[in-house]
């Protein structure tokens, strides 16, 4: 199989809008010919859903929550990016494309990610004329902060809820959709198969999660919009319900999965506080622009506050280790993510952790209280204290919060061309769910943007390409292929309900994290690595002989729902420790303790690794096969990243 | 801790239902009220019963699945957060608690304690948008903002559809749902093009839904997670009536 990323030719800043004008267009009148399915409605999904309606399409759209409006693109808290340069601080679209390649440790593609630079600033008037209440200053006019690892003031915010406002923008655009009668709306309703038709995507079956009944759903083209799989770790900062069942489905029916080890690990989280944490709570990164982040700098004083004896507010000034301000001065607090991450985890490594466990750092705002005033502080991140306070029952104002890294993002996902379609003819994937910009690490506020970006702004033209190529014509949904697909869906449910052994699927599902994050979260090795790809086989073939699920299908059943995630996490688990044990280099992340430079930093090894792996489904336990995207940079230089 | 645990079980929709008491034993007071349940329902299905269903979702307090109405108070007994927030550090050890599910005419239970609330989503498609298409909007910066309504607007639009207002309200009103999205818009400049045509767009699917009036007793604005306020209302009510008297358009 040859990759084609379809990357148009000519100079950077002129591919889309070449490409733009090269695309087929489908006739106006043509248009309600077409259904389009779309699963997801976060912001990809509902921006997609809508503007394709919009443009005349039909569409089916489906999420697995009671709304649309409950996706998980609703709990992103920081902000959006736009190259708007309304500080006058020297943004421009190069500039944030440098940044997020950069960001991205150079291994994301230059084109798109010019692309999605360039349409930022179309998505913030969009917000705008939706009546997203973004933050603004007293003139009238839009307010922006300084985000993570940026060096200008590009974000756009809504308080700490950005993702809600702008997820409710798109969800108003989709329900006016679906008021209209363009859109069909399917709540409660999850995707178990991709339906192909001489080798292109055709329809998806689903089952509806209130009577359990499997439908089949005929489109011509299917977007996948699903979201990422940070699930796989049990614990992360994803909603409950966050899972990887369509994309892995439609991976197994031949769409190629690009990177899938890489991972985001958010440093400002709430700690763990025992065996029975369900999910993990993020503290924006926003806090780090006032926030400190410190340690003790001795194991004693460390000790001491992990026994109670000793308050943090007791530890003298030059007792403390100001780590990510004392090694990165230029940077300071607002390193990159994976940077922070990395160095949270060296100091509690190196026993100089806080909080009962000791698997915590500082992050403090007496500093900042004491020059901005505890109201302003209040102002400006006063939902996140609050909900740091219902949490963990400690006051931020007066002492410290408490943060550790966890999995927040996952850079991998289904690989898609330029065009945003994934190996199957047909089948596309919008969002976090496939693996294009962010390379091997996201920047901060860019997750809001490449959703958005690919919703209202890339696929509306990309898509008409291919339906245009294909024509109008309907599609035959007595085709044999979706009666065989329902079969399919129809065992799995039976085989899944048969299963009557001793262990929950609750406890799969976090012996599975146990694996992953020990073996394959921020630091790797070879061996490690190896290690976790037995256990994983092993667990596998014990879910399958001793996980107990309860109940039956005619009816709501989220034992039944959690076992068929579960399933499928372990088999993407796997592949995780494949990709990751193939890519012997440091980059963004991930750490590979067999790759760091004397200094004990991330060393990545461009002229090795500087490809995009995409790994393709050959059938039930065998190896997948890797196949590579070299990745060509023309514009940027490759460098070590350095933010001292 | 031990607790006690009276929970409302019901099989469908047309199921009768009943309370069914479980013990939880052995609760950390670190535990979110949703994690309690979690641990209950692993010794349910240990044991081969049924587990308890609840809708929950992302667990950070914003995505509005979560319900419960716990010891008569819809999200329990702390103001302004959800189920998912609340920890069991708020109730004693030995204490009983009891859960039920949303009770209202236009939520009807799907299974335990997980309900219907499919009438919000159809109020807001009725009206609660701005009919801009993508593409060919303005610059966002062409339409100053004044800052004090942007915050006004900024804070009826944190609603997060959980539906505690209605549970809470003795007449299973919804009307502090529907004034907070109808005052987002209401109150920026982009939304006044439809602003009356909405209101009564979105009052009418209300009404068509079964949800009872606002009396003003003002049990939602308490046990609204996202304190909205019942300024809304009385924003809502006057858009209401400008636009039956001066302004009545049809409605589509």
């Amino acid at each position: 199989m040859i990759l084609d990323s379809k990357i148009p030719d000519g100079p950077l800043a002129e591919k889309w809008s070449k490409h733009k004008f090269n695309l087929k267009l489908v006739n106006p009148a043509n248009k309600r010919k077409y259904t389009v399915i779309v699963v997801g409605t976060g912001l990809a999904g509902a921006a997609a859903a809508a503007s394709l309606a919009e443009l005349g399409y039909n569409v089916k759209a489906f999420c697995f929550q009671d709304s649309p409006r409950r996706a998980h693109s609703i709990a992103a808290q920081g902000g959006i990016n736009a190259a708007k340069n309304y500080r006058n601080d020297g943004d421009s679209v190069y500039r944030l494309f440098y940044d997020t390649i950069k960001g991205g440790d150079y291994r994301a593609r230059e084109a798109n990610v010019h692309r999605l630079a360039e349409v930022s600033v179309n998505i913030i008037d969009q917000c705008v004329a939706q009546g997203v209440p973004f933050a603004r200053e007293y003139g009238g006019l839009l307010d922006n902060r300084s985000f993570g690892g940026a060096q200008v003031s590009r974000t756009f915010y809504a308080r700490g809820q950005t993702g809600q406002q702008l997820l409710l923008g798109a969800y108003s655009a989709l329900n006016r959709q679906i008021y209209e009668g363009k859109v069909k709306m399917y709540n409660r309703h999850e995707m178990l198969d991709l339906v192909k038709i001489d080798g292109e995507a055709r329809g998806i079956v689903t089952r509806n999660l209130i009577t359990g009944e499997i439908e089949t759903h005929a489109g011509h083209a299917v977007l996948l919009c699903t979201g990422g799989y940070g699930n796989v770790f049990y614990l992360s900062t994803n909603a409950m319900g966050s899972n990887t069942t369509a994309i892995w489905r439609a991976h197994k029916k031949g769409a190629l999965f690009g990177n899938p080890c890489f991972t985001q690990i958010h440093p400002t989280c709430i700690p763990v506080t025992g065996d029975h944490q369900s999910k993990l709570t993020l503290m924006s990164e926003s806090l780090r622009n006032d926030g400190r982040v410190w340690v003790p700098k001795s194991r004693e004083v460390a000790a001491r506050i992990r026994k109670g004896e000793l308050k943090a507010s007791d530890v003298k000034e030059e007792d403390r280790d100001y780590f990510l301000e004392r090694k990165y001065p230029s940077f300071g607090n607002l390193v990159p993510r994976d940077v922070a991450s990395r160095n949270a985890k060296e100091a509690v490594d190196d026993e100089r952790g806080v909080g009962g466990s000791g698997k915590a750092v500082y992050l403090d705002f007496a500093d900042a209280i004491k020059r901005l005033g505890k109201a302003a502080v209040e102002a400006k991140y006063g939902n996140l204290f609050d909900m740091y306070y219902q949490i963990t029952d400690e006051d931020p104002y007066t002492q410290p919060m408490r943060i550790y890294p966890a999995v927040h993002y996952t850079m991998g996902g289904l690989w898609v061309d330029y065009n945003l379609m994934t190996t199957i003819p047909g089948c596309y994937a919008l969002g976090e769910a496939n693996f294009s910009d962010h390379g091997a690490n996201r920047l901060g506020a860019s997750a809001l943007m490449q959703g958005l970006a690919d919703g209202y702004f890339v696929i509306p033209y990309t898509l008409g390409d291919y339906l245009a190529t294909i024509g109008p014509k309907p599609i035959d949904d007595k085709h044999p292929a979706f009666a065989e697909a329902k079969k399919a869906v129809e065992d799995n449910v039976k085989k899944l309900l048969s299963l009557k052994g001793t262990k929950t699927v609750d406890e799969y599902h976090r012996e599975l994290g146990n694996i992953m994050w020990e073996y394959c979260g921020m630091a790797r090795s070879a061996e490690g690595l190896t290690k976790a790809k037995g256990l994983i086989a092993e667990l596998k073939e014990d879910f399958w002989k001793n996980a107990r699920v309860m109940g039956i299908n005619e009816e709501l059943n989220m034992s039944l729902e959690k076992a068929g995630r579960v399933a499928d996490f372990i088999e993407l688990g796997a592949l995780m420790v494949e990709d990751a044990l193939q890519r012997a280099e440091s980059c963004g992340g991930h750490f590979r303790v067999e790759s760091q430079t004397e200094e004990g930093e991330a060393l990545r090894n461009d002229d090795e690794f500087a490809y995009v792996a995409a790994w393709e489904y050959t059938g039930d336990n065998q190896p997948e096969n890797l196949h590579k995207e070299n990745l060509v940079y023309e514009n940027v230089k490759l460098t070590q990243r350095s933010y001292k | 801790m031990n607790l006690t645990l009276k929970v409302w079980r019901q099989r469908n929709a047309s199921d009768k239902g009943g309370f069914v008491t479980y013990k939880a034993d052995g609760i950390s007071p670190d535990m979110s009220f949703l994690e309690m349940l979690d641990v209950v329902n692993e010794g349910l299905v240990k044991k081969g019963e049924d587990p308890i269903h609840f809708d929950h979702d992302c667990r950070e307090g914003i995505c509005g699945m979560c319900s419960l109405y716990i010891n008569g108070r819809p999200h329990g007994p702390k103001r302004a957060i959800t189920t998912c927030q609340l920890h069991m550090r708020s109730f004693s050890d030995g204490e009983t608690i009891t859960i039920e599910p949303w009770r209202a005419t236009a939520f009807p239970v799907i299974k335990d304690l997980a309900v219907d609330r499919s009438a919000f989503d159809r109020i807001q498609q009725a009206g609660g948008y701005i009919s801009v298409n993508t593409g060919g909007v303005p610059d966002a910066n062409e339409i100053p903002v004044p800052k004090p309504i942007a915050d006004e607007a900024f804070n009826s639009a944190t609603c997060i559809q959980c539906g505690a207002c209605v549970a809470a309200c003795k007449n299973a009103s919804a009307m502090l749902f529907v004034s907070a999205k109808i005052s987002q818009l209401a109150l920026l400049p982009q939304g006044q093009p439809e602003r009356y045509r909405r209101v009564q767009s979105m009052v009418a699917q209300m009404d068509a839904e079964g949800f009872g009036g606002c009396t003003n007793t003002g049990a939602c604005e308490i046990e609204c997670p996202k304190e909205i306020s019942m300024t809304n209302i009385n924003r809502m009510r006057r858009d209401y009536f400008t636009a039956k008297f001066f302004k009545e358009e049809e409605i589509r």
